[in-house]
């Protein structure tokens, strides 16, 4: 882990116009430098490299088309570990059309698929009218409108006579829904001269164009005349009827269902071989699925990188500009060799370091273990260019913060077994790309936990709490048999009284502190809030002010490092002594008190409440002093403090005025003073800059060039502000430690409630059968552990921790306006694909 | 033979976990009330006449921290078979999982 951040220079790169494409290719790969916008004024259609941008939209295109089809034949994808490297230019369009012929194929085959079905469809209509209509025709109740076959009529249905008209049918499907509408329009427009008879279908048939399932009824409509023929043809076409021929007799009939069923089961046949094709087809294409996305990803943020740059006069070579962190100066040469060995150049690119007033990015290096703290304090805001970073110590003092208000042994084991299985599946877990995204926030902290949870076994063990029982390792310190040898108690004081105090003052009592962590006897005692309240709440303002000095030392490094070696005096001595004066003044006395009086003087013990108010107020002559020399001590401490609150507020404004003001023979001196954003790393540019400032020319920010325009009052209110929240924060800060006591005593309390309220339950069964309640009570002991102690008070711990680390320990010294370094990296690169899910 | 199968991979891994925790939980709960720990005197169901009664203090007392601790005992016995019962569903999954795919 790093201290600051790493130095960065701005890099021009020149490309050969012909290997361009592999030197980019091979940047991608490694992931060293950022590229800038050398056309921020260029629009995306007229960038040089739209046309090959679009041909790879067009390839992604397809590629999503295939996946999707892949995904609706539940074929799997398999992916590989590295993915293949960009495809260069001329493989670029045999990939291109592989993709266009195998769309083509499966455009062609579904569309094929569709008209089969279709078809299929229509021929089971036509078998289900033609066995419904029969039905009709055979039933008795028409008796009246169809003469009975039998007869022997040569003519058929078509040919028959009746009342002198000639009888004609008309037969079809329909859809339910509309049947009784076309009941009605049928009588109405016909008036009687049309018969309708209808029967649903029993089973759902697919409708023909859609596919969807519904009731469908098959009707029979016999009429006379032409006239009505073209009339029932009108309304049927309005209704959307599918109409079929109607046979004229049984032995047609007969006929055309055999041959509809031959052709159904035919049409069976192609389908299925359709469709075996199709599945083919797709096996084949998900082979090269996987790495065609890839290859097509890296090649579109190739082009896209390759937009970046601007083509120099010649036209011959592309020219980038890049960050880049100074220590990978020598590999990203290196790539730009094998770049430029790959594409086969003539002249090979090179790099050149360009001086620049720009900020540059932060980079961090970080492992898989800090990469998870790094992240919580990015989360607050990334670092300024150079900043000392606070994540280093984040790994040790965020675990602990957590530990000090979660400590508990049994939960701090639950926690760390857990992590400890996340850490040790992790490269399981890495193939695995769960879309859980509660999950995966919890794997990517699992390092985090796991410190989280060793921690609070340690202070687990402090605070002797295991499940809300305490532990008994060394043998209590503390012994009831003394207090009945000097006839202190007897059996009728204990009879008497509900509750008795051991007095640690008679001797035997008490035989030495317990040595570690606290005695077990206080988990039985009545009055163990209030010892454990004192001492909790103590050790959160000793812990509070340490690590607010802490963060305050810390600036320092900050001063010296953006050469502001007057801050060290002015604004870091005032700071530190106003800290150190009034809180470590408090944690002395604290300290003190715990030193100086035993049991024997407990009673005289002062309270140091009192003491810390009257060394304000100044009022300290009507108690005894805790020490020779008290009072005066006090009264210089406060005057230090009282002292350092103006230095804090005017030193720097006025002496950054008076440097200002005065005479050009500052003007040398003014080179090596900069304000504090201005970013300035490489010493040997300033002193060249010393003469461009003169004039002016150069790109240094402007806000320091002519003295007259250094604003005061500007400098006195950011002063003014800083030395209000500082001053305030303090006190506002130290008392804000305290949830360190507050969140561990909830938990404990939680935790015996817990216990009392559901494990107890369960071990007091007396009866004989009783046992077995034992284990359901256990498990739902267990369950609640999981969900209220582990997951919601350690959530509330964690926040908590996080939240004193962002406000009362970095705002002593960090800023976090800075800008994260994002290299052009090909793993970086998000998949549509896969955001889609369909990888 | 129908399957055995009456839970799903979560739930049999849960049930393991449980299993675990409450073998070594209750195992050692077994072992303190044995030991007659003074902290866990709230957890024994002692009466006052248990107290007062007792001809032979505190003999009454430490029989009942006995039972108790043999009750935790023969709990943590039937965590180990719900244990044994749900490391069989875990291998029944995963060996369905393995047939399905």
């Amino acid at each position: 882990m790093v201290f600051r951040s790493e130095e960065m220079c701005l890099v021009q790169l020149f490309l050969q116009s012909g290997s361009e494409y592999d030197c980019i290719s091979e940047l991608g790969e490694l992931g060293l430098v950022e590229f800038r916008d050398l056309n921020p004024s260029v629009s995306s259609f007229q960038r040089r490299f739209a046309s090959e941008i679009k041909r790879c939209d067009e390839m992604e295109r397809i590629l999503g088309y295939l996946l999707r089809e892949i995904q609706k034949a539940k074929i799997a994808i398999p992916g590989e570990d590295d993915g293949p490297l960009a495809p260069p230019p001329r493989q670029v369009l045999e990939i291109m059309e592989q993709l266009q012929r195998l769309e083509m194929e499966l455009c062609e085959v579904a569309k094929n698929k569709e008209k089969l079905q279709r078809n299929l469809r229509e021929l089971t209509e036509y078998t289900h009218m033609l066995k419904i209509t029969r039905t009709f025709i055979h039933s008795r109740s028409r008796y009246e409108e169809f003469p009975t076959v039998e007869t022997g009529s040569v003519t058929g249905c078509t040919g028959m006579q009746r009342l002198g008209a000639k009888l004609g049918f008309i037969s079809g499907l329909i859809q339910r829904v509309k049947v009784e509408a076309f009941e009605r329009m049928l009588w109405r427009v016909c008036k009687g001269y049309t018969i309708l008879s209808y029967t649903e279908v029993d089973e759902s048939l697919a409708d023909l164009d859609t596919g969807e399932i519904g009731k469908s009824v098959v009707f029979l409509i016999s009429f006379w005349g032409d006239q009505i023929r073209q009339k029932v043809q009108k309304i049927c076409d309005c209704y959307h009827c599918h109409l079929y021929p109607h046979p004229e007799n049984d032995d047609e009939r007969a006929d055309v269902l055999d041959s509809l069923r031959i052709r159904i089961q035919d049409l069976n046949n192609v389908l299925h071989r359709t469709e075996d094709y199709l599945r083919q087809v797709l096996q084949k294409a998900a082979e090269s699925a996987y790495s065609w996305v890839v290859q097509v990803k890296k090649m579109k943020a190739i082009y896209h990188i390759l937009n970046l740059c601007s083509f120099d006069v010649t036209n011959k070579c592309l020219i980038a500009e890049v960050w880049c962190p100074v220590s990978d100066l020598t590999n990203l040469r290196g790539a730009l060799e094998e770049g430029s060995r790959k594409g086969d150049a003539t002249v090979p690119s090179f790099v050149n370091r360009i001086p620049s007033s720009d900020t540059p990015p932060t980079l961090l290096r970080t492992n898989k273990f800090t990469s998870g703290f790094q992240s919580i304090v990015e989360a607050y805001g990334v670092g300024d260019y150079r900043e000392v970073s606070p994540a280093p110590y984040t790994i040790i003092t965020f675990p602990f913060l957590f530990a000090v208000m979660f400590g508990d042994l049994g939960h701090g084991t639950v926690m760390s077994l857990f992590a400890l299985w996340m850490v040790l599946m992790e490269k399981k877990q890495k193939k695995k790309r769960s879309g859980n995204e509660i999950w995966a926030t919890f794997f990517s902290g699992r390092y985090i936990i796991l410190m989280m949870g060793l921690f609070s076994i340690y202070t687990g063990l402090i605070y002797n709490d295991c499940f809300s029982k305490s532990l008994n390792i060394f043998g209590s310190g503390w012994s009831i048999k003394p207090m009945f040898a000097n006839q202190h108690w007897t059996n009728k004081t204990v009879q008497s009284n509900s509750l008795l105090t051991l007095d640690p003052n008679v001797s035997g009592v008490f035989s030495g502190p317990y040595p570690f962590g606290i005695d077990p006897i206080w988990n039985m005692a009545v009055n163990r809030l209030s010892f454990l309240n004192s001492y909790k709440m103590k050790m959160s303002v000793i812990i509070g002010v340490i690590h607010m000095s802490f963060g305050v030392v810390l600036s320092v490094f900050n001063h010296l490092h953006f050469q502001q070696k007057f801050s060290v005096y002015l604004v870091f001595l005032p700071e530190l002594l106003f800290l150190l004066c009034l809180f470590g003044y408090l944690v002395f006395m604290i300290v003190y008190k715990w030193l100086v009086f035993s049991a024997r003087e407990s009673s005289q013990a002062p309270s140091i409440l009192i003491h810390f108010i009257n060394m304000f107020v100044m009022q300290g002559n009507d108690i005894t002093p805790l020490y020779p020399g008290q009072t005066g001590l006090q009264i210089f401490l406060l005057v230090v403090a009282m002292v350092s609150v103006p230095m804090l507020l005017l030193g720097k404004p006025l002496y950054l005025h008076w440097l200002y003001r005065g005479g050009k023979a500052l003007r040398r001196r003014r080179g090596y003073e900069r304000v504090r954003r201005v970013s300035e790393d490489d010493g040997s540019i300033t002193s060249t800059c010393d003469d461009d400032e003169e004039e002016g020319v150069d790109g240094l920010t402007i806000r320091e060039a002519p003295p007259k325009q250094f604003d005061f009052a500007d400098v006195l209110l950011h002063q003014a502000i800083h030395t209000i929240e500082f001053c305030l924060g303090c006190i506002s800060n130290t008392a804000s430690y305290l949830r360190l006591w507050a969140l561990s005593l909830a938990h404990a309390q939680l935790s015996e409630v817990l216990w009392a309220m559901v494990m107890r339950l369960g071990l007091r069964i007396t009866t004989k059968v009783g046992v077995v309640f034992l284990v359901p009570v256990f498990g739902l002991f267990a369950t609640l552990t999981v969900s209220i102690l582990l997951v919601m008070e350690g959530l509330s711990a964690f926040l908590h921790a996080l939240r004193l680390h962002w406000v009362e320990f970095q705002n002593k010294f960090y800023h976090g306006t800075g800008v994260k370094f994002l290299p052009f990296d090909f793993s970086h690169l998000p998949s549509v694909f896969e955001q889609d899910g369909l990888l | 033979m129908p399957s055995l199968l009456f839970c799903g991979p979560k739930m049999a891994a849960c049930g393991m976990v449980i299993s675990i925790w409450g073998v070594i939980m209750l195992a050692m709960l077994g072992i303190f009330f044995s030991a007659k720990s003074a902290v866990l005197i709230e957890d024994v169901p002692f009466t006052e006449e248990d107290i007062r009664n007792d001809p032979n203090p505190p003999q009454k007392i430490y029989s009942l921290y006995n039972q108790v601790g043999i009750n935790c005992f023969i709990a943590a016995g039937i965590y180990v078979v719900v244990g044994a019962v749900s490391l069989c569903q875990v291998r029944l999954n995963k060996r369905q999982e393995y047939m399905v795919t």
